[in-house]
């Protein structure tokens, strides 16, 4: 950390990139570190997903033909209820332990904060997904491994992610801070939910793709909206 | 608490007067819609609550970048009242607009984009409000709730145009209208008029609302306040 420090207040522009770069690779490496050592994280997630796939087998009856329609929406659903899992903790993990008001006392840019924290909840969710999705093709014998799948699978969850590091940031400060953030992130979510489930839906289907591209589209827009908010927002909800 | 003062009574008192010409112009002068029949009345609070709802929701999203940019706690009193009364007007817009949709289009709910983006901005106007319940610091409260004011405002436009990409069965009476759309139908000019003047009311009676409910958490934050001084005393 004191290295980055140091180059923040060295000359050029391009030392200070370096400085911010480094704050963001320090936080990401200490989320990664954190979580080799306890694996609490990653195991709940996955569980929790194939706990949340195992129901909707029974409770939607995943034949053959109803499979082929609902897919995508499991999947999603699935990555939703993981992620809000995995947000709660990771930043729980900050809080508890006083670590957050440690990284608030050091003189860096808070939003090298938010997008260290945007990397290891991405990274984290993209583990779960990468795991998530070669077992589902296993379990019910779909292709879920299509190059243009696995597109509309990052940018959905950036976009869930870099808004939901902003709002678990604030629910994880409320008293009643585990119940809080499905409620605060879902309703504001719902547009990349809806694009990535129709853009999924699209590919499976194998539909031509500009059948598909106004959803990505809105996904990128989404996306890239909501990037610009959560950093210019971010600041005041990690003030103090 | 100080007594009403002098210009919120008058503000009262046109706000009555223009709400019993708004009954009038609805019931009386507006003309009876040949298909539709009576039922066709609904539509002129339904679109005036509908904007009530949306103007709320905006207030909000302003006074919450004004307070994080001054940190004066009266723009977060602002931002908080606004939502309440934006929250009543959206109920009023879905439940009368269900009403209306009973004998239109033969059911209470249809899932249109229109519909499920009000319901969504219900939703997320609700979570401001538990929000702020979960914290108790006030200082904190304000930033949070400003924060969540600003990223839901913004998520609405989006949420909308992400549904609206599946057909619309909602009509457009403002503008152009989708022929497939069930229920429009063209205004004659006394019929835009009283949507006219009940949008106006509706306003009226908004920034009445806006006004007591600012008095009144000025007085509740008065309150808190002798109940510390006795507590420490």
């Amino acid at each position: 950390m004191a290295e980055g420090v140091g180059a923040v207040s060295g000359v050029g522009r391009r030392s200070a990139l370096v400085g911010y770069l480094r704050v963001v690779g320090a936080i990401v490496s200490k989320d990664i570190a954190a979580e080799l050592r306890s694996r609490e994280l990653l195991g709940s997630m996955l569980i929790f997903s194939l706990l949340v796939i195992l129901i909707f087998n029974f409770a939607l009856e995943l034949d053959l033909r109803t499979r082929q329609t609902v897919t995508a929406g499991v999947l999603w659903v699935t990555f939703a209820f993981a992620g809000t899992l995995g947000l709660n903790r990771s930043m729980a993990i900050e809080k508890d332990r006083g670590c957050l008001d440690g990284l608030l006392l050091a003189p860096v840019d808070r939003s090298a904060l938010y997008f260290g924290k945007v990397f290891s909840n991405l990274l984290f969710m993209l583990i779960v997904e990468a795991i998530i999705l070669p077992l589902y093709s296993l379990l019910y014998n779909v292709n879920l491994l299509h190059p243009g799948l696995i597109g509309v699978v990052l940018l959905g969850s950036i976009g869930y992610v870099v808004i939901g590091t902003l709002l678990s940031a604030m629910a994880i400060q409320a008293r009643t801070r585990d119940i809080l953030l499905p409620i605060l992130l879902f309703p504001v979510v719902l547009p990349v939910l809806v694009a990535a489930v129709k853009a999924t839906t699209g590919i499976l289907e194998g539909l031509p793709f500009e059948e598909y591209q106004a959803w990505l589209s809105l996904l990128i827009a989404y996306d890239g909206i909501f990037l610009g908010v959560a950093i210019v927002l971010f600041d005041y909800v990690v003030e103090e | 608490m100080e007594p009403v003062p002098r210009n919120l009574k008058i503000l009262t008192g046109i706000t009555i007067v223009l709400f019993l010409t708004a009954l009038y112009m609805v019931f009386i002068y507006a003309p009876r819609e040949a298909i539709m029949g009576d039922v066709q009345r609904v539509f002129y609070f339904h679109v005036a609550a509908g904007w009530v709802g949306a103007l709320a929701f905006l207030v909000t999203a302003i006074a919450g970048g004004v307070y994080l940019a001054k940190r004066e706690p009266k723009w977060d009193r602002l931002a908080e009242s606004s939502v309440e009364i934006g929250v009543v007007f959206t109920i009023i817009n879905i439940s009368s607009g269900s009403i209306w949709a009973r004998p239109i289009w033969n059911t209470w709910w249809t899932w249109d984009p229109r519909l499920v983006t009000a319901t969504i901005m219900l939703l997320l106007y609700f979570a401001y409000l538990m929000l702020r319940q979960g914290i108790e610091d006030p200082d904190r409260r304000a930033r949070f709730g400003s924060v969540y004011g600003i990223a839901a405002f913004i998520s609405v436009p989006i949420t909308f145009l992400s549904i609206r990409v599946f057909r619309t069965i909602h009509p457009v009476v403002i503008g152009s209208s989708d022929p497939a759309a069930e229920g429009a139908f063209d205004m004659t000019a006394r019929m835009v008029q009283a949507l006219m003047f009940s949008v106006l009311t509706f306003t009226f009676v908004y920034a009445t609302l806006l006004r007591y409910r600012i008095r009144l958490g000025r007085g509740t934050e008065e309150v808190e306040k002798r109940k510390m001084e006795l507590i420490s005393l």
